[in-house]
């Protein structure tokens, strides 16, 4: 009886945050990563053609069954709100299929009864096509693979094969792969300059160290909306980096420090180097001096000392702050937003379009998944790496 | 001595709810524009004295576009906005969608009583704006006169803004490239029209900052980061008149659009915001807004009655319009997606 | 033992030391710079001042923009604060009860929110609320913003925790004090830096919350932040300067305030014990 009573205590305690937790974080990732692969809104308009449109495969044209259902439910959709998420869902597949499917609703009821085929192709020859009907398809539901296979710039053709989005619609891998490559530029970047700081700070007696930490710990504590505001502040056109560079004489024209790559790196790596400094900082201060020392002592020079005794010993903080800023840039918004330029936009930035601007749950669930997968990676192999350091110790 | 802060804490916690809970329901008449000059000109021509005229209390916001934003408000069944000032293709295919309550045209005065353009089921026109070349004259020493001068880095040296996005900025690139302005459209509809549009616009890209709100134009503009810009013409004169600034434009090969008042479906005030439609497309309350706001009127006898100092910086301005094009909604609808995606692809390169 | 240093290595320890100086330049030049900007008499954002003005304060204070913003912000952070911190406290006493697997699993979902880049959970959260209504609420914005604030809170009660010595407690209970009374008047007020700096830090998470912020606020929750970033996209005035230099002082306050229990934590620390 004493055993149980404080197992049942702890899960009571826990209880509140664990369902909290489920409610605000787990259901509402789960919900959006599910809506990257549904596809319902064509299928809730038309039912009944959906459902002949799987059946069909995709050869030359639907059977005159398919088509008749098609007309039967134009005409009951006529005027609905379903019937304009079926177009835009469409459209985002072929533009210009809006405008085709509200168009083609309104004539029905000028064109005299006949073959269902002949009906659609006389109030406009796109119906005789196979490429628009292979559309429909492909939006038929439920279930579908359009929204992750544009995340990583692929498609489906008319026949169903795997293709490459065409050059200039493919924008994502592009983008991937750059917040990949600015996050690594500004980890590394924030580590060549945290690492000193950090075992200065750590190899300081606490009188110095101390005061000198607390300048480290207010920018941490500082919001980014503030430490960016004063980058924008700087690097502008006649701002005070400019301003500065010109009266001492090193450049005559101002240099485009904004609303590009450079100052985008320049203010995530001072966004993110307190991320870095502080796990290095507190790992460092385990070690302590005695190892430097004792390997000095047996006949090693400083830098000896440090690449073979000191560096090994810090890697666990070097990992942690590596990862921390890594993790913590890849999915970062504020700053490239407003002091990136057009090309230097992340993920990031095309998950808020998605979801603000178009409601495309398709997409943000898309990106999001593929965003995740990617942080999950990272701590996965960080915590197999942190594991094996500390069994090889 | 926690015990009792704990509870105090839930207290407000529960009364702080209720508070909340209450105010949703008995929400304020919310008016929704797109911020800067003209929504303060909205202020002062319609909000203020609409309030002071009825008793109605109003709340003001602002926004950049943006249909799913309307669609998440409406979906959700209690929409928190009422009246929203929306651009003329979320009008039309939100209409389709459903979002929008439908308006009594005979309260409004009839169709008649408006430019054709202003006249649909779901919504009202508002305003007529448009998007021109603007630049600042006291910093350039030649005067450009086209899109064509907007590509000239040599002549006018210095950096470029346009707006973030395919709209506006593929027509400008086409007239840039010498497409007459009757032929942007057609020209745009095909293929190679916009592979056209695209290269045109490569040979400025390292020399473009991009805008996403309406204001931004006029900054970038007097802080001297751009040359040159395709701004909103409303915000171009309303600087000059307030903050002083020599900013100019010129008209040929502007695009005119008109926005449109729209009720979001479900609104609780449906009725307060009907009646603030109506008293905002009145001639005697319309007429007033041009000479303040530099947009021009859609209630036909408001623009015979507006301010005729203000004329020529109208965009309904005869001559001005003479030398203009219009935004063409159907092609929007039909190809923003497309456009946009590729738009953002080529922008990401 | 003495080691005469050579040449190569003075000099490496010299520019070492040099460029530390510049990374902490680097760090804190920024901000401190854009402080005198705010009390600029000119209106615009460059040196040399034009004179000494306190109108972008004035401004600060009497907007019908930023104060409204302002206490959007403290409203909402407060709330999201008081929520944080019981569950987070909560869940950190449970958790310090359990072992093995279900420990590590429940700690890893607790620390999720900090791992999950904020824009997906701004995304989803959007999802959720905007089927349920909850866009565009108070109640939304302080649920979400005690979601990111939960997790500090489990982190330093957690650490406060492993230096806390049973021993007291089962003292207390062995004369006489029932459970709940050993808790309130031995383990709480031993743990209460730990809670304090943990609501610390969930009140800063929620004060500077901005993307989550940006998915779900309509204009009437506009907060501080929020209203920063509004401004920075649309108009440098200097009042933004001012904003900036208020919320800066704010976080040295609270910077202040969680080093000061630190040091108190650490002296009640029993001797001995694992220090985190």
């Amino acid at each position: 009886m004493r055993c149980v009573l404080p197992r049942l205590s702890a899960w009571l305690l826990v209880l509140p945050l664990f369902l909290f937790s489920a409610g605000t974080f787990v259901v509402p990732i789960a919900l959006m990563l599910v809506r990257s692969v549904q596809d319902p809104e064509f299928a809730t308009a038309f039912p009944q053609t959906a459902v002949e449109l799987r059946r069909w495969d995709g050869q030359g044209l639907p059977g005159r069954a398919a088509m008749g259902h098609f007309i039967a439910e134009l005409r009951t959709a006529r005027g609905t709100e379903r019937l304009s998420f079926a177009a835009n869902r469409l459209n985002a597949d072929t533009s210009g299929f809006r405008s085709l499917l509200l168009r083609t609703t309104r004539m029905l009821a000028t064109v005299e009864e006949g073959d269902p085929a002949e009906m659609l192709a006389r109030i406009d020859p796109r119906w005789a096509e196979p490429a628009t009907w292979a559309a429909m398809r492909r939006a038929a539901g439920p279930f579908t693979d359009y929204f992750l296979l544009a995340a990583l710039d692929l498609q489906r053709a008319d026949h169903g094969a795997l293709i490459s989005v065409p050059a200039d619609r493919a924008v994502f891998v592009g983008v991937f792969l750059r917040t990949l490559w600015v996050s690594g530029l500004v980890t590394l970047l924030c580590l060549l300059l945290g690492y000193p700081l950090a075992y200065l700070l750590a190899s300081l007696p606490s009188k110095y160290a101390n005061p000198l930490l607390i300048l480290v710990l207010i920018p941490f504590w500082t919001s980014v909306l503030v430490r960016t505001t004063a980058w924008i502040v700087l690097l502008q056109r006649d701002g005070l980096v400019n301003t500065l560079l010109c009266q001492i004489g090193l450049i005559e024209q101002p240099l485009a420090l904004i609303y590009n790559r450079t100052g985008v790196v320049i203010a995530m790596v001072h966004v993110l180097l307190p991320l870095m400094i502080l796990p290095l900082y507190s790992v460092m201060k385990g070690i302590g001096r005695a190892p430097m020392l004792a390997a000095m002592s047996l006949g090693a020079r400083p830098a000896e000392a440090f690449l073979r005794v000191y560096l090994p010993q810090s890697a666990a903080g070097v990992g942690a702050g590596c990862l921390l800023v890594f993790i913590s840039a890849l999915g970062y918004y504020v700053t490239p937003e407003l002091i990136g330029g057009g090309g230097d936009q992340m993920i990031s930035s095309f998950i808020a379009f998605f979801t603000n601007r178009t409601t495309n749950w398709g997409m943000a669930g898309a990106l999001s998944l593929i965003l995740l997968l990617a942080t999950g990676l990272l701590y996965i192999a960080y915590a197999r790496l942190s594991r094996g350091m500390r069994l090889a110790r | 001595m926690i015990i009792a802060l704990a509870k105090r804490a839930i207290g407000a916690l529960a009364l702080a709810a209720g508070l909340v809970a209450g105010t949703a329901s008995a929400r304020d008449l919310t008016v929704v524009g797109w911020g800067g000059s003209s929504q303060a000109a909205q202020q002062k021509v319609y909000y203020r004295p609409f309030t002071e005229q009825t008793g109605i209390p109003m709340l003001e916001d602002s926004w950049s576009g943006g249909l799913g934003i309307l669609r998440a408000r409406v979906q959700a069944g209690n929409p928190t906005w009422d009246v929203v000032q929306v651009e003329a293709d979320e009008l039309q295919i939100g209409c389709d969608e459903g979002l929008y309550e439908r308006l009594d045209w005979a309260a409004l005065g009839g169709r008649e009583a408006f430019i054709r353009e202003a006249v649909s089921d779901c919504g009202v026109g508002a305003v007529v704006w448009s998007v021109g070349l603007a630049y600042d004259g006291s910093r350039l020493r030649d005067t450009p006169a086209s899109w064509a001068d907007f590509w000239d880095l040599q002549r006018f040296p210095g950096k470029r803004t346009l707006r973030r996005g395919p709209k506006y900025t593929l027509e400008i690139a086409l007239m840039s490239d010498g497409v007459p302005a009757s032929e942007v459209y057609r020209v745009l509809r095909t293929p190679a029209g916009v592979d056209r549009a695209f290269r045109r616009l490569d040979q400025i890209r390292n020399n473009v900052v991009w805008w996403t709100a309406g204001a931004q134009p006029g900054q970038l503009l007097a802080s001297g980061e751009v040359a040159m810009a395709a701004a909103y013409t409303s915000r171009m004169f309303a600087a000059r008149r307030d903050d002083n600034r020599d900013f100019r434009v010129v008209w040929k090969g502007s695009i005119y659009a008109v926005d449109h008042w729209v009720v979001l479906r479900g609104s609780p005030n449906r009725d307060k915001a009907l009646r603030l439609i109506q008293f905002m497309t009145r001639p005697e309350h319309q007429s007033r807004f041009p000479g303040l706001s530099f947009q021009g009127a859609t209630n036909l006898q408001a623009a015979r009655q507006a301010d005729p100092t203000v004329a020529t910086s109208l965009p309904t301005h005869p001559d001005n319009l003479a030398v203009a094009i219009p935004l063409d909604v159907d092609f929007w609808v039909d190809n923003i997606e497309e456009l946009t995606q590729r738009f953002n692809a080529w922008a990401a390169r | 033992m003495r080691m005469p240093l050579a040449a190569a290595d003075r000099v490496l320890r010299w520019g070492l030391l040099a460029l530390c100086v510049a990374v902490l330049g680097f760090l804190i030049l920024p901000v401190l710079a854009v402080i005198p900007l705010s009390f600029n008499a000119g209106s615009f954002l460059t040196y040399p001042l034009a004179g000494f003005s306190a109108r972008w304060y004035l401004d600060f204070f009497t907007s019908p923009r930023w104060l409204p913003a302002l206490s959007n912000s403290v409203f909402i952070g407060a709330f999201a604060t008081v929520i944080a911190t019981v569950l987070g406290t909560a869940a950190a006493l449970g958790l310090d009860r359990m072992g093995g697997l279900p420990r590590q699993v429940l700690s890893a979902l607790f620390l999720m929110p900090v791992v999950v880049p904020v824009v997906v959970i701004g995304s989803s959260l959007y999802g959720l609320f905007a089927a349920l209504g909850l866009t565009a609420s108070y109640i939304g914005l302080i649920l979400a913003h005690a979601l990111l604030g939960a997790p500090f809170v489990v982190i330093t009660v957690t650490a406060t925790l492993s230096g806390f010595d049973r021993g007291l407690l089962r003292a207390a209970l062995s004369l006489g004090a029932t459970p709940i009374e050993a808790f309130r008047r031995v383990t709480l007020p031993l743990i209460l830096p730990g809670i304090v700096s943990g609501a610390i830090f969930a009140f800063a998470t929620s004060f500077d919350e901005i993307v989550v912020t940006l998915f779900l606020a309509s204009p009437q929750q506009r907060t501080l932040p929020l209203q920063m970033f509004d401004g920075v996209r649309e108009q440098i005035s200097p009042t933004i300067t001012a904003a900036a230099t208020l919320l800066f002082l704010i976080s040295m306050l609270l910077v202040g305030v969680v080093e000061l229990l630190r040091r108190r934590t650490e002296r009640l620390r029993i001797p001995g014990s694992t220090v985190t």
